[in-house]
């Protein structure tokens, strides 16, 4: 068994390309597969299909049926099966999918695979991946498109990722699979066709640090996922008026790099905090209250949320756009946050 | 069914081979039994916190299925794992520590009764959730398989867990992947104060096991040298790559689902647990040994005496041991 938990970060190196999201997590699972035999691939229909959404494309002709693995439409055994796997040594990935299908295993994930290593008294290790996709934005309606990170951000003992393009999907990925603790990496339909620049080598980005993916000195705004891109897009509008947005991708969730996200709005004395998922008790609430206790006499307003409204995810198209936060609800709020002084 | 094995061959070897099995299985039945009922004094006196679920009257399963595995051989056990624990192997000083909630526990005083565990005996850990150590086990079959190595995983839960989706789920996991893993049903009649007639149709839980294409074996529960001949040929099949295998033992809980006492209306009758009594597994086991001369009432009487002595040693050992330091109270959330 590897022991390494975190690889370094690799900064793109000269032979990056531009890739998918969906390649680039494909790339980065084959690289870890290649270099570590304890790494196996279990889920519905990943291994034959290659994914249905093509997570998978291609591993099974090179991994073969012993490392990727076809299993019957079984959650809460699929993910049994990469607890005790990973307690016994094995770096299982299991693949659920499509998110909303995580309350059919939640027993298997919240109270066998994060409390395992708290409960043996340390003496063993569940270095168990669960991938999945996430986010509203298909048309999947409200039980194949939820944002349900906080859910699983509230459970000691799980991580949790949020990959926003292409290069995070990878190294997130790759550090996931290293990593000794139950991850869920979290990948976000919308973004699956997207592309960034992927270095071809193996790479890890470190979990539990947060990336500033903007610089700004008026406004912080802390987006998840795929909110990361509405935020540099509406940092991009604003700067055309002169408004210097910086823009706050945690990139894990959990742990959460609350340090990086205080310091900043430190120098911007504004926050909004963005994410897909509904904003009743979302983490944006969490994020709010960790700001305002570690920085409160720093801020000249009070923080702000964006998130989707205390809802199911409607399947009508138009209502489908209203309800998930945009560019325009992003820029609106940091106006609002400029407002106040 | 399995045929006891008091008869005697007539080949010594072979008589020696029973004789000491049938030491073996008094020997864990034993110290289970003398754990429990020390473990419900010590909870009856106030001086356990928690919950406790008591094993005592199911001795002969967790015996009889231990007897036939290897160290390196997985386990995962349910809410009431004391029996499985012990006859695995775990010592009693990490066992009474836990249930102390000293630092010196097999969960660092994390866990408690309900998780006792010992990775280095393959005791994967009780576990607070019925039916949730099933797929567990098939997991470690998994890995087993994977890496190409013949120790197989053994996953006990009760008639009750069968009702449970994750159950279902494994069982058609392990069969499909034909995996090395049995799947062992201690069916004492009751899912925790319900009665089997009123949570499931069926008589026999193992009919369970024919939809999922997996062979099984219903064993007397009290007849530890029977629990032991099944799980022997089950073993054999998985270690041979033969796939899972489902054993139901009938059997019966002396105590009552948690502590000791405690009757908040009458589930089943005083009667009903005197007959059980009656047909007591280690009784049995030591009628049939003294019958056929396998073992002396003097050696029986000596297992008891050095376990009492041992329990009375660790008990003693849990009572003097620190508790643990608050300071560590995030210790083991994540691995490094």
């Amino acid at each position: 068994m590897t022991t390494v938990s975190e690889a370094p970060a690799v900064a793109p190196d000269v032979t990056s390309r531009k890739l998918t999201y969906v390649k680039a997590f494909n790339e980065g699972l084959a690289q870890v597969m290649r270099e570590d035999e304890n790494v196996f691939v279990a889920g519905e229909d990943v291994a034959g299909y290659g994914g249905v959404f093509r997570m998978f494309d291609n591993l099974l002709d090179e991994f073969g049926p012993r490392r990727m693995i076809d299993t019957p439409i079984s959650e809460a055994a699929l993910v049994g099966l990469g607890v005790g796997a990973a307690a016994r040594g094995l770096r299982p990935v299991v693949d659920l999918m499509f998110m909303d299908f995580i309350g059919v295993c939640l027993d298997q994930i919240v109270n066998q695979a994060a409390k395992m290593k708290y409960m043996f008294g340390g003496s063993v290790s569940v270095p168990l991946t669960i991938t999945t996709a996430s986010g509203a934005g298909l048309g999947a309606a409200a039980q194949h498109s939820q944002s349900l990170e906080a859910w699983l951000a509230h459970v000691p003992g799980l991580k949790v990722v949020m990959p926003c393009d292409a290069y995070t999907a990878k190294g997130l990925t790759v550090s996931a699979i290293r990593d000794n603790n139950p991850v869920v990496v979290m990948l976000n339909k919308v973004l699956l066709g997207s592309k960034s620049e992927v270095p071809e080598q193996i790479y890890g980005i470190p979990l539990g640090q947060a990336h500033t993916a903007r610089h700004g000195s008026d406004v912080t705004v802390i987006a998840l996922g795929r909110m990361v891109g509405e935020a540099l897009a509406a940092a991009e509008e604003l700067a055309a008026e002169g408004i210097e947005v910086e823009v706050i991708d945690p990139r894990t969730v959990q742990p959460l790099d609350t340090e990086t996200m205080i310091a900043s709005v430190r120098r911007t004395n504004r926050v909004l905090v963005v994410h897909e998922a509904v904003t009743f008790g979302g983490l944006g609430g969490e994020i709010a209250a960790q700001i305002q206790d570690a920085a409160f006499d720093y801020l000249d307003a009070p923080v702000l949320r964006i998130g989707a409204p205390f809802s199911p995810v409607p399947f009508s198209p138009v209502l489908e756009k209203a309800y998930v936060p945009d560019q325009a609800r992003i820029v609106q709020g940091c106006r609002r946050l400029l407002e106040r002084s | 069914m399995a045929q006891r094995a008091s008869k005697k061959s007539a080949d010594p070897a072979a008589n020696q081979a029973s004789a000491q099995v049938v030491r073996d299985l008094h020997e864990r039945m034993v110290r289970i039994r003398l754990f429990e009922t020390e473990a419900g004094k010590l909870m009856e006196a106030g001086k356990l916190p928690g919950f406790l679920h008591l094993y005592v009257g199911q001795e002969a399963v967790a015996a009889g299925v231990m007897a036939a595995l290897r160290d390196d051989d997985q386990i995962t056990s349910t809410h009431r794992g004391h029996g499985h624990a012990v006859a695995k192997g775990v010592s009693f000083k990490h066992m009474y520590s836990e249930l102390y909630g000293r630092v010196t526990g097999a969960c660092l005083g994390r866990g408690g009764s309900m998780h006792i565990n010992d990775v280095s005996l393959g005791m994967l850990g009780a576990n607070g959730i019925v039916g949730a150590g099933i797929p567990i086990a098939v997991g470690a079959a998994f890995a087993a398989q994977y890496r190409g190595e013949d120790n197989i995983a053994v996953t006990f839960f009760g008639d009750g867990a069968t009702n449970i989706g994750a159950f279902h789920e494994a069982a058609n996991m392990a069969a499909i992947l034909h995996l090395p893993v049995l799947f062992i049903c201690e069916n004492n009649g009751y899912a925790e104060f319900t009665p089997q007639s009123k949570h499931m149709l069926i008589t026999d839980v193992a009919d369970r096991a024919a939809s999922y294409g997996m062979p099984s074996v219903i064993v007397d529960g009290m007849d530890a040298v029977a629990v032991h001949q099944a799980t022997v040929e089950a073993v054999v099949r998985a270690r041979a790559g033969e796939g899972p295998m489902f054993i139901e033992a009938k059997t019966y809980r002396y105590y009552d689902h948690q502590g000791v006492k405690g009757l908040r209306h009458p589930y089943r009758s005083d009667a009903e647990v005197e007959e059980w009594k009656a047909r007591d597994a280690i009784d049995l086991l030591e009628a049939s040994a003294l019958a056929d001369g396998t073992a002396t009432r003097a050696e029986l009487d000596d297992t008891w005496r050095r376990t009492r002595d041992e329990i009375a040693e660790a008990i003693a050992y849990a009572e003097a041991s620190p508790l643990p330091d608050t300071a560590d109270l995030l210790l083991n959330v994540y691995s490094g």
